[in-house]
């Protein structure tokens, strides 16, 4: 519609910042960990159909086989007869998808409320901060219990619910970034080149706040995981969906005979939220230099 | 200290408010309505009954008026009536709230001892493996679901030790004085505790070990070292004392996530706390109970929070200021 008002940017110093975002973040050996370990379980969920064709929740052999003792199972198979591994390889699927889904409706509402409460000030920055506030207050796992509970359990109510948890966190931080970025002289200078609010809130000053807000992000992902794991442990999850979290609940009844039914999936949760916090904090390293200091 | 009490009571109340609105609007999307899932529940099925039942509970009325209703009745204190129960909602927590207290507050207790001695630990022997085995340690109860977590300690200590019950709060018949009984809900109380403040714990050593180290280049330190004294009471006294602020925040900041740890927890171990009720709620489609223990257990939250805002207070006098 109109032509840019900004310079572009250079696109060399691009390349090399990035050749440095990486060289950072390897520096720091748990984030390479945890970046292998969280390719591991992408690709597992990616697979997962060439891995174990087939509805991984039906009856394969014979309840209960103890993992590492039969090689057609590797992990085992639960107390009705299904094979452990493949519910663990279908299950990685839900999981990530909850996670990621919920954390970016987390991080987009959080990055909303935040910027917009920075930009507008007065009333709007009350109203919004006090929702935020509210929203903190509420015991969250209480919150998502009752809003499964309400709208039923549905893989997407469960996503809903825990999006709806986790933002405000992110609204606070982008509201720091934003309140430091807010009057510097780039902005000033958009101002007075008459950009719209929202190009200067979202093209302009976004971009800068956001290193941050990825770091806390990538924890939100794990957080999520973690509740999507507790509704379906305590039997709210979608019955159609393999779902880590429900695997350690319906192992439970057999912790006196076959205590491996709730172990090896609840190794796999720690896992892959152990993955998801250690490259949070090679993120943070990698692109918040000055905050190193501890 | 009265003003800052009276303050944040009043800043308590548009918070409230909003929870309750919050909360009806959770009402209003029932599928169906609420009452529907009732007459289903009770198999009412005469139309001039339910007819009845629609005036008795309001459903009669536009959301407006019911809204009103509704915050009116919450500012006494009712919460609307388990029909299950056949006993007011409020009469029903009253019942299982204490078991979820003393549930959190030993939770606490054991995440700010352990996460504040191993951060001290860890500050104090600044990158030997030391550290690294706290913050091993700090990383895995952080990532180990705490239902997962419970159910392990459960194998390892009842089903294997059997040094521990396996759930519930008290030994049923148990016979004995004041004394006995005591010992007998702490010995039940430990396991689901321990579940719970391990997993806290990671956070408090986290922020005990950086804000040690902050506290340990400040020049008070320094004088306090240089006057000869002891290093432990340098320790103690200089220098924990004034990292303790940051895990007091913290403390303060995570009551709302240790009570919806704490009914997961209750869920693994059988305690007969909110945690139960909200569950078998949950399962029966009880909203009323579901809703009350969310209002209930955010107003626990609000009141924690001024009960911190206090205590911050007393052992920062700075704060005061504003």
């Amino acid at each position: 519609m109109t032509t840019p008002l900004t310079l572009a940017p250079a696109p060399t110093v691009r390349t090399k910042r990035s050749d440095h975002l990486i060289a950072r973040f390897a520096r720091h050996r748990g984030a390479v960990v945890g970046a292998l370990l969280l390719a591991l379980v992408v690709l597992m969920a990616l697979t997962a159909d060439l891995l174990y064709p087939g509805n991984p929740l039906r009856i394969v052999a014979a309840p209960e086989i103890w993992p590492f003792t039969d090689r057609a199972y590797p992990l085992g198979t639960d107390a009705l007869g299904r094979d452990i591994t493949a519910m663990i390889v279908h299950g990685a699927r839900a999981t990530l998808l909850i996670g990621l889904v919920a954390a970016a409706a987390a991080t987009a509402i959080g990055v909303t409320v935040g910027a917009l409460a920075t930009w507008y000030g007065g009333w709007v920055e009350e109203i919004l901060m006090r929702l935020t506030e509210l929203f903190q207050i509420i015991p969250n796992v209480v919150f998502v219990l009752t809003v499964v509970s309400v709208l039923g359990p549905k893989i997407g109510n469960i996503t809903i619910a825990v999006g709806l948890v986790s933002w405000p966190p992110i609204a606070r931080l982008t509201r720091a970034e934003f309140l430091s970025l807010k009057e510097r002289e780039f902005v000033q200078a958009c101002r007075a080149v008459a950009l719209s609010p929202g190009r200067i809130i979202f093209r302009e000053i976004l971009p800068n706040a956001l290193p941050p807000v990825i770091v806390m992000a990538s924890l939100v992902v794990a957080g999520a995981i973690l509740y999507e794991s507790v509704v379906s442990f305590l039997g709210l999850g979608d019955p159609n969906i393999a779902s880590w979290g429900r695997m350690v609940g319906e192992g439970r009844t057999l912790i006196r005979s076959s205590w491996f039914l709730s172990a090896v999936p609840g190794v796999a949760i720690m896992l892959i939220v152990l993955a998801l916090n250690l490259v949070g904090d090679g993120l943070n390293d990698a692109l918040n230099p000055k905050l190193r200091k501890r | 200290m009265l003003a800052l009490l009276l303050r944040r009571l009043l800043q308590a109340v548009p918070l409230l408010l909003g929870v309750i609105v919050l909360n009806f609007t959770l009402i209003q999307m029932v599928p169906g309505t609420f009452l529907d899932v009732m007459t289903a529940e009770q198999q009412v099925t005469d139309q001039a009954m339910i007819d009845r039942l629609r005036v008795t509970y309001g459903v009669d009325q536009p959301p407006a008026i019911q809204l009103a209703k509704y915050i009116g009745s919450v500012a006494k204190l009712d919460l609307g009536y388990s029909y299950r129960h056949n006993l007011p909602v409020i009469d029903v927590l009253w019942a299982h709230l204490p078991a979820t207290l003393l549930l959190m507050f030993a939770a606490l207790l054991i995440a700010v001892l352990v996460g504040s001695a191993a951060g001290i630990v860890s500050a104090l022997k600044v990158n030997t493996w030391w550290d690294t085995a706290v913050s091993v340690f700090a990383v895995l109860c952080f990532a180990a679901p705490s239902f997962w977590l419970g159910i392990m300690l459960i194998i390892l200590f009842c089903v294997k030790l059997g040094w521990f019950p396996v759930g519930g709060m008290v030994t049923i018949g148990l016979d004995g004085g004041w004394w006995t009984q005591v010992m007998d809900i702490l010995h039940h109380l430990f396991l689901p505790a321990l579940t719970l403040g391990l997993f806290y714990s990671a956070n408090y050593a986290r922020v005990m070990r950086a804000s040690m180290l902050e506290v340990s280049r400040m020049d008070h330190v320094r004088t306090a070292h240089a006057k000869g004294l002891k290093h432990s009471a340098v320790v103690l006294r200089h220098m924990a004392r004034n990292a303790m602020l940051p895990v007091v925040t913290l403390f303060g900041l995570q009551l709302g996530a240790v009570l919806g740890g704490s009914i997961v927890v209750e869920a693994v171990f059988s305690w007969p706390g909110i945690g139960g009720v909200l569950f078998d709620s949950v399962m029966s489609r009880n909203y009323p109970v579901v809703l009350g223990i969310l209002v209930l257990s955010s107003v626990v939250v609000i009141l924690a929070n001024i009960l911190i805002d206090l205590l911050y207070a007393r052992l920062d006098p700075r704060i005061k200021a504003h």
